[in-house]
Order: structure tokens, then C-alpha cells, then sequence
């Protein structure tokens, strides 16, 4: 189901997960889940690698469990997802000190903010390799596009 | 004429009351050390014609006085208003300086005092270790968790409890009455207050983090005038504002990536901590670097040899060269609650995280090497990263091994003798001990457990292979320390064995509510913030801190100084106002 508003949450999920959902990805295969521990494969003072399965999912629709970090702004299209919740919001704090085991996450469109208490799932499209985001200049090297999440 | 004279003298002296008038960096009341750059800049308060503007100095033309000419800047990027600067000035001789700056009706004077120091270095080495937000509480429990307590007396002492100087400093920054750790590392580090989140400069009023007023730092004193080798560790991100503070100018702490190229250029000896993202080109998964600077390469390419593990750090031991690159950690490094005993945070990670006691040992013995003396400075980073999520387990653990640390430099000092020794911390935290929790009073609710006056007893920490650590801080009867302030959060009244605590998070008003993690801790119960709901975590104390040293020197502090005053001190033992290169 994609995420709605909280206050339209009720109203619209009689008829997101059947109109809404399905008619915008026909044809998409079940995600594979991947969890933030299994992200890299060697993590050092020099730098991470990612782990064998990241690779294999690589341009794969993926499914990842965690917390939204506060974004930037209440609607964007993308955000951070985090394995704990995060009390700073990474992008406008002054002496936000990011955690290590972070995602980026590019919506489809641009949604409103989940609670950062809650546990949420993205599905989308694990991308690797260094992508400069245009509009805050962030690179990330590894990415969830085309993305929707739900509250688990 | 008398009483003309006394109206033309009241309104004189009223000049710098009035609202809008200019602002002279540095600052009214600057102290200055003998011949140190530093830039001068003047804010006008409107747009003023530069054939108006005169700044003198001691009634002479700046210009004359400092040696150089002003620059004139009729409207300041993103500013309505017109400044005057000179970049990189001296002043060789110590005295007082007053500087008159006008454009028509606005003016503004004020007082420099450029002080000399002593002729020959008074100590060959300093070491100057510090506490990250070292409270008085923290001190307190960190005896009586390391040492135990019996009829009121502590069983043993601290390495810092036998210091033999002492002084109270007052941390207020440029702007407010309250502090963070880079104006006060900065001002302990350049003589120079300045405002929060600002390091090596005076915070001026433009948008730019790069173009303020800049102070001299310690570490440029130190190539300039000695040829004494520089250390510093940290547990903490080398490039957080503490550390940061030996190289940085800046008005904005946050700039990490800026600040690591500061580090880079002035090359110190020997930099041990975490931080290592921040050294990685952009291209590196873990970098937090936006371009493809290799900072890493760069320092081997100069001669560093590199350290990214406990096991390394003691091979590094072996080499000649004097120049040790240790890097730990891609972020901030692990508490010693989490690295020693529980193995939380982020050790499973960084498995092979040395001790701030490790580092210590490391550095002094390749800055020692040096025949011309050394300046290392120590920092407990933790105390403070622990102390603002209210985390008093991790940050007194912490501030037992900073003690470990202090004894590490005592230690040499016995062999060394003219080595000043300074322990203090930055600022304070809102934190005191109360009483003790005893699990075994009677009650259901947590709060009934909390023992104070006689109720209170001892806590039963137990130190069983005498390591100065207890052997667990999940004791049955704890000590209880306790916050001022602090946003909405859940008191368990237990330490967090799953990991650091994180009180509050941030709900989709941007507003920080009590993380609910906690909520089913048993009797854990919900206490209200008292800080504005922006806040996430405890925030530092205005409250002195303590500064305590031994050594050569160490008989000028004393009493009541500002963070600033500490600078000269240092400058003085240093003799930094004298050249000693050879």
C-alpha cells in the first residue's frame, strides 16, 4: 500500500492498496528484503564494502525495514532511512553526526512525514554507485528509488 | 566651557551604548599575544562614504600602527552596510591599544590589551587534557564508581583529584551567556573568545562560514615560533569542534570536510581519534567528503604511518619518524561502557577501537622524540556526547578513563619535569548525583527506590580485578545522577545496557517528543522537558568549570579566569611570545 497523510490514512486505504498500488506497478516482482546488517560486507576505518548480497540485488526491487531520520523538509521525495530512530534531522542540523548504516530513499513522488517512533518498509529499487543529489548536493553511493513505504 | 566639556564627555562616553553603533573585531577587552596575526575588521552599521571612515589606533592611523593598509568594502555581501578589514596584522609591542573607528555619527572605541610573555619557555612540554563538558558530578561519581566509598570517606583519590593548581573558568560565549565546546576549545586554544558553533574567528555578520575575522590558534603559534612537534587525540571525530579548535577558522563547526583540509595543511605530529569519513575521497562508500580529496594518501604520502586499529597503534609504536596518523573510526568512537565491558554501540563494527589511554601512551611516546618538546592535546570526547543524551552510566565510565589518561601524562611527568600539565573540561553540564537507586527498597514505583540524605547509603559497585572500572555499573544499588534539564524523556532509572540512550526524537512538527523505546522499561516513567521542544537532548551548563594543573606554570592559574585567560597562560610557559626556532 503506499502512504498516505496520517489524517487521510483511514479514508484512502479502503482504496489504496487496490486501485492506487496495484494499477501503478503491474508488473512488479515481490521484493526481496534486505536488512541494514546486511548491507556491507567489510566495514573499516578505510571505507565499506558492500556485501555479496547487495551486488546480487543491485537494479533489483528490494524491501527494507527501518526509521524515517527527520527530513529536510515535511514533503520531499526522498528521505533517510535509519536503523534506530534518529533524533536529528541529518540534512538541517549544524552537528548531526550521521549513523553509520543509513539508506537514501527517492520517492516516487513527493510524501509527507511518517513518525520517526514508527517502523516503516520501503519497496524499490536498490541502486549502487555515486549519485550527487542536485537539489542538497548529498552523494550517496547506495540508494532505494522509485520507492514507496508503509508503516509496518 | 567646564560644562560644555562635561556634556561633550557624557555623550562621548555614551557612544558605544548606542543601539546600531559600529562593531570592531577583535572585540572590546581582546587580549592579543605579541606579533600573533590577526585579522581587523570593522562593521558599519549602514552604508557609509569610505572618504568618511577613519580608524585609528592610539590616535594614529591604523594603517600606521599595524603596517598595513584597510580595505574598504562599501556594502558587504548579502549586507546593507559598509566594513573595513585588514587581514593578518601584528603588533609587536605589549601594551594597551585603543582603536576609534568613524563614518560620520557612527563610532565605536575599544580597548585591546597585547600582551608579551616570558623571554624563555618556562616548561619544555605541555599536555592538556580535556574533558568534553567535565561537570563537577562527573568527577564525583567517577571516584566513587572507580573507588568506592566507606563512612563517607572515598577509598581512594583520582589522578586529577592531586593536581596542584586549581582554577574556576568562566565559559561564556561573544553572544550569550552560554557555551558549546568550539567557542570554548577555541578560546582555551586562540586567547580569543568567540560565538557559539565559531572556531578561530570572530563570528561576524555575514553569511559566509569562511570569512570572519580570524584569531591565530595555538598550533600555528607553535610553527611559527617553536619547533615543538603537536599531538592530538580524541575519541571523538578529529574533526569535531574541540579538536577541531588547534586548526580550524571558521564560524561554522559543521563544516568537517573544510575543517579536515585545515587539519591536513598544518600537518600535527601525531592525530589519533575517529572521524576517518571525513579523510575518505567522496568515491569511498563511508566518505563524507563531496569531492576527491584523499587526505588518507596525503599523509602517507608525508611521511605518516598509518593506524586504523588498537593492534596497529602499538606497531606504530615502533616507528622512528615521530609521525603517527590513527584513525579508528569512520564516525565518533565508542564509549568505554561500550567498548570494554558491553559491546554496544557501534563496536561490532570497530572491534579494535583503542582506549583513550592507549592513545595517550601512543602519542606521548612519538612526541617525545622530539628533542625541542611537544604540545598534546587530550580529549574525553564522550563525557559530553554522553552527558547530552543524559547517559550518566557512559559518560562517568568515560571520565574514569579520562582519569587513566591524566595518569598517563603524570606519569611522564615524573620523568619530565618540565611538563605543565592542565586538566579542565569546556563547560558544564546541568547534572548532579543525589543519592543512590537500591533496587532492593521497598516500593513499585522506581521512583520509591530513589535514596536520598541517609536513605541514600552507598552504592555497591564492586571493582573485583582492580582495574579502577567497576565490574559492572548494573549494581543493585547505583548511583543516581540527575539532569536540570532536558527535553520530554522517559527516566528508567537503570543504565542502558542495549546501547547509548536516546531520550527524544523528532516528531513531523519538528518538535522533540520522549522516544518510546523507553516506555516499557518497568517502572520507567515520563518526565516533562523544561527546554524548549527544538531541544533533543540535555544541554550544557553556564556553571564554571573547573581547571586544575601541575607542573611549571601552572601557579597562574588561579582564581577566577575566563577561558580565554588560559591562553595566555599557555603562551606564556610556551614563551610564544619570543622565537626559539633553531
Amino acid at each position: 500500500m503506499i502512504y498516505t497523510a496520517p489524517d487521510r490514512r483511514q479514508a484512502l486505504a479502503m482504496i489504496g492498496a487496490a486501485a492506487l498500488c496495484l494499477s501503478a506497478r503491474p508488473a512488479r516482482s515481490a521484493p526481496s528484503p534486505i536488512s541494514f546488517n546486511e548491507l556491507y560486507g567489510k566495514v573499516s576505518v578505510l571505507g565499506l564494502t558492500f556485501s555479496d548480497k547487495v551486488k546480487a540485488l543491485e537494479g533489483k526491487p528490494v524491501a527494507m525495514r527501518g526509521f524515517m531520520a527527520p527530513p529536510l523538509k515535511a514533503e520531499a521525495n526522498f528521505f533517510v532511512l535509519t536503523e534506530i530512530p534518529m533524533a536529528l534531522c541529518p540534512f538541517c542540523s549544524s552537528d548531526a553526526d550521521w549513523p553509520d548504516d543509513i539508506i537514501v530513499v527517492y520517492l516516487d513522488r513527493a510524501q509527507t512525514f511518517e513518525q520517526a517512533n514508527a517502523t516503516i518498509e520501503v519497496s524499490g529499487k536498490l541502486e549502487v554507485g555515486s549519485w550527487t543529489d542536485p537539489d542538497t548536493g548529498f552523494v550517496s553511493l547506495l540508494r532505494i528509488v522509485n520507492a514507496d513505504f508503509r508503516r509496518v | 566651557m567646564r560644562s560644555l566639556l562635561a556634556i561633550l564627555t557624557a555623550t562621548t562616553i555614551l557612544v558605544p551604548a548606542v543601539a546600531g553603533a559600529a562593531t570592531v573585531y577583535p572585540l572590546d577587552r581582546a587580549t592579543i599575544l605579541t606579533a600573533s596575526p590577526f585579522d581587523v575588521k570593522v562593521e558599519f552599521d549602514g552604508v557609509v562614504a569610505g572618504s568618511d571612515v577613519t580608524v585609528t589606533i592610539n590616535g594614529k592611523p591604523a594603517a600606521e600602527v599595524l603596517g598595513k593598509e584597510a580595505t574598504f568594502i562599501e556594502k558587504e555581501d548579502g549586507v546593507e552596510a559598509s566594513a573595513v578589514r585588514l587581514e593578518g596584522v601584528t603588533i609587536a609591542e605589549p601594551g594597551t591599544y585603543t582603536v576609534v573607528a568613524k563614518a560620520g555619527d557612527d563610532e565605536k572605541t575599544v580597548t585591546w590589551e597585547v600582551y608579551g610573555t616570558s623571554a624563555e619557555p618556562k616548561a619544555k612540554n605541555v599536555i592538556f587534557l580535556i574533558a568534553d563538558g567535565l561537570s563537577v558530578a562527573h568527577r564525583t561519581a567517577a571516584r566513587i564508581m572507580s573507588k568506592g566509598m566507606t563512612e563517607g570517606k572515598a577509598n581512594g583519590r583520582l589522578n586529577m583529584d592531586d593536581l596542584d593548581r586549581m582554577a574556576f573558568i568562566g565559559t561564556s560565549s561573544t553572544e550569550s551567556v552560554a557555551t558549546d565546546s568550539a567557542n570554548t576549545m577555541s578560546a582555551y586554544m586562540t586567547g580569543h573568545k568567540s560565538a557559539v558553533n565559531a572556531l578561530g574567528v570572530y563570528a561576524d555578520r555575514t553569511a559566509d562560514p569562511f570569512d570572519d575575522p580570524k584569531v591565530e590558534t595555538l598550533v600555528e603559534a607553535l610553527r611559527r615560533q617553536t619547533s615543538k612537534s603537536v599531538g592530538i587525540v580524541t575519541t571523538s571525530e578529529l574533526q569535531d569542534a574541540t579538536p577541531a579548535a588547534l586548526f580550524a577558522h571558521t564560524r561554522r563547526r559543521a563544516e568537517k570536510a573544510a575543517i579536515n583540509t585545515q587539519i591536513f595543511d598544518l600537518k600535527p605530529e601525531v592525530i589519533l581519534g575517529g572521524g576517518s569519513a571525513y579523510f575518505l575521497p567522496q568515491s569511498v562508500a563511508g566518505s563524507k567528503r563531496k569531492d576527491d580529496t584523499d587526505h588518507i594518501e596525503g599523509f602517507k604520502e608525508a611521511g605518516y604511518t598509518l593506524a586504523t586499529t588498537k593492534g596497529e597503534l602499538e606497531a606504530a609504536a615502533g616507528s622512528n619518524t615521530g609521525k603517527v596518523l590513527g584513525l579508528f573510526h569512520t564516525g565518533n568512537m565508542d564509549t568505554t561502557l561500550d567498548r570494554e565491558f558491553l559491546k554496544k554501540g557501534t563496536v561490532e563494527k570497530f572491534p579494535e577501537q583503542p582506549g583513550l589511554v592507549d592513545m595517550t601512551k601512543a602519542a606521548i611516546d612519538q612526541l617525545s622524540k622530539n628533542a625541542e618538546g611537544f604540545v598534546l592535546i587530550v580529549e574525553a570526547a564522550n563525557v559530553d556526547k554522553m552527558s547530552h543524551p543524559l547517559d550518566w552510566d557512559r559518560a562517568v565510565v568515560d571520565t574514569i578513563e579520562f582519569d587513566k589518561a591524566i595518569g598517563v601524562a603524570r606519569e611522564f611527568a615524573e620523568k619530565n619535569p618540565d611538563t605543565l600539565i592542565v586538566v579542565t573540561g569546556d563547560h558544564t553540564h546541568g547534572v548532579s548525583i543525589i543519592g543512590t537507586v537500591d533496587d532492593e527498597k521497598p516500593g513499585d514505583q522506581m521512583r520509591e527506590k530513589v535514596g536520598t540524605y541517609a536513605e541514600a547509603g552507598f552504592p555497591n559497585y564492586v571493582d573485583s580485578n582492580g582495574d579502577g572500572y567497576p565490574d559492572s555499573v548494573d549494581v543493585s544499588r547505583r548511583l543516581f545522577l540527575a539532569a536540570n534539564n532536558g527535553p520530554d524523556h522517559y527516566e528508567t532509572f537503570r543504565p542502558k545496557l542495549d546501547g547509548p540512550f536516546v531520550p527524544a526524537i523528532q516528531d513531523e512538527n519538528k518538535k522533540y517528543i520522549a522516544n518510546e523505546a523507553y516506555k516499557d522499561v518497568p517502572g520507567a516513567v515520563f518526565v516533562e522537558g523544561n527546554i524548549p521542544r527544538d531541544g533533543d537532548t540535555g544541554v550544557h551548563a553556564v556553571d564554571d568549570v573547573v581547571l586544575q594543573a601541575t607542573g611549571p606554570g601552572s601557579e597562574n592559574f588561579k582564581g577566577y579566569m575566563e577561558q580565554s585567560d588560559v591562553y595566555r597562560v599557555l603562551a606564556d610557559v610556551l614563551a610564544l611570545g619570543a622565537a626559539q626556532k633553531k
